[in-house]
C-alpha cells in the first residue's frame, strides 16, 4: 500500500483506528515484529500516553537504537531518529541540549540500553537530563538471533549461552535508580493500562524517566527457555506479576521469580538544561557588569 | 443521537498469535487459519480489551456518528 498518512484522522482511507492513523506510518505497517512480540504493544502504549497528554507531534521526538525496538522510530509518526547501537541517550541528550522545549522520548532494548549503552544510561540518569527512556525489555537480543542479553536471567538459555546463563542480570530500573533518575518504573506488557500510566508520568516528570516494560519475546527467549506461546508468557505475566507495595511486604526468597511492577522513585532534582541555561543566564550577566 | 461502536477486524495486519482470542473477557473471538474472527453465538461487548493488546493493530473499536445525527450535521 503506497499510501501516505497525514495524520489527519478525517482523511482516514486505511483500515486502522484513529489514534494508529493518527500516530505511526501506516503506510509501513503492519510491522516486521514477530507473531506475538510484546514490542507491538508497548509502542501503542507510548502512543496512547503522548495522545492522553496531548502532545504535539511537531513538538515530539522519538529517539531509537539498534535492534528490534529501534524499528519503533521508524514506525512512529513524529520527528524521529535511528541512531547507532546503544547511542540513543546520546543523541537524545544532544537534541534536549540544543532545544529544552521539545519533548524527548528514548526507545531501547536491554541490550541497547544496558550494555552497549549502558554508560549513557547510567550518566544520563546521573545528570538528570529531562528525557523519558521506555525500555522494551524482552530478555534477550532478539534481532541478532538470540543471544543472551544483561537482562537475561540466570540460569537461563540463549544461543551464546547453551549451557546457561551464568550472569546475573540488571534490573534497569533499578540500575537507573541508582544513577540518580528522578523517575524510575517498572511495567510489563499484560498491564497495559498501568503502563501507559507510568510512560505518562514519566513524560511529566520533569528530569530524566525511566520506564523498563518487561516484553515478551516469544521466538528467541521463549523458545530457548521452553516458555511456550505468546500467550503462556504473557499468562506469566499476570500470574507472577506484584506490586512495589506488595513487595515491600514481602520476603527476597518470596520475591524470587516475581515481576514488581510500579514506581520505583518519583523525586525531584535539578534538572540539566534548565540548570545550564540558569549558569548561561549568569555568566552572561556577570559579563555585562 | 450518540456514537455507535463497532468491533473492526483488519485481516491483512493480523499474523494469529492469538492474544487478543486468549485474554477476550467473552470469549468472542477465535483463530481460524492464523487469522482472529468473530465466533459465532458470542457476545461482543465492544470493552476494546483486544485493541489494547494486539501488538500488530490488527483489531480495534471504531466509533462512529450515527447516519441520523450526521444527516442533521450536514443539513
Amino acid at each position: 500500500m503506497s499510501v501516505v498518512s497525514t495524520g489527519d484522522v478525517s482523511e482516514k482511507t486505511l483500515q486502522t483506528s484513529d489514534l494508529i492513523y493518527k500516530y505511526m506510518r501506516p503506510e509501513h505497517l503492519p510491522q516486521i515484529w514477530c507473531p506475538g512480540c510484546g514490542n507491538g504493544t508497548i509502542m501503542r502504549d507510548v502512543v496512547q500516553a503522548i495522545d492522553n497528554l496531548g502532545l504535539s507531534r511537531d513538538k515530539t521526538v522519538i529517539v531509537s537504537g539498534i535492534g528490534c525496538s529501534s524499528r519503533a522510530a521508524g514506525y512512529m509518526d513524529f520527528d524521529t531518529i535511528h541512531t547507532t547501537h546503544g547511542r540513543a541517550i546520546a543523541f537524545a541528550t544532544g537534541i534536549k541540549l540544543a532545544n529544552p522545549e521539545l519533548e524527548v522520548i528514548v526507545i531501547a532494548g536491554d541490550g541497547d540500553i544496558s550494555a552497549i549503552g549502558g554508560n549513557h544510561l547510567i550518566h544520563a540518569a546521573r545528570r538528570n537530563i529531562g528525557i523519558t527512556v521506555v525500555v522494551m525489555n524482552n530478555n534477550i537480543y532478539g534481532m541478532t538471533g538470540g543471544q543472551y542479553s544483561p537482562t537475561t536471567p540466570t540460569g537461563d538459555y540463549g544461543t551464546t549461552a547453551p549451557y546457561g546463563n551464568l550472569d546475573r542480570s540488571f534490573d534497569i530500573a533499578g540500575l537507573a535508580y541508582g544513577a540518580g533518575a528522578s523517575y524510575a518504573a517498572r511495567g510489563s506488557v499484560y498491564h497495559v493500562r498501568e503502563t501507559i500510566q507510568l510512560i505518562q508520568d514519566g513524560i511529566r516528570n520533569i528530569g530524566f524517566s525511566i520506564i523498563d516494560v518487561a516484553s515478551i519475546c516469544p521466538t528467541y527467549y521463549g523458545r530457548k527457555n521452553k516458555k511456550g506461546s505468546a500467550v503462556d508468557m504473557l499468562k506469566w505475566q499476570k500470574e507472577n506479576a506484584v506490586t512495589m507495595e506488595q513487595a515491600a511486604r514481602m520476603t527476597d526468597e518470596q520475591k524470587k521469580g516475581k515481576l514488581i511492577i510500579g514506581v520505583l522513585r518519583q523525586a525531584q532534582y535539578p534538572e540539566f538544561t534548565y540548570q545550564y541555561a540558569r549558569l548561561i543566564a549568569r555568566l552572561a550577566k556577570e559579563r555585562e557588569e | 443521537m450518540g456514537m455507535t461502536k463497532e468491533l473492526i477486524i483488519n485481516s491483512a495486519w493480523c499474523k494469529g498469535c492469538g492474544i487478543c482470542a486468549a485474554f477476550c473477557p467473552k470469549g468472542a473471538l477465535e483463530i481460524v487459519n492464523e487469522k482472529v474472527r468473530r465466533k459465532e453465538g458470542t457476545d461482543c461487548i465492544l470493552c476494546g480489551m483486544c485493541e489494547l493488546r494486539c501488538p500488530d493493530y490488527a483489531i480495534y473499536i471504531e466509533s462512529k456518528r450515527e447516519e441520523s445525527e450526521q444527516w442533521v450535521k450536514s443539513y
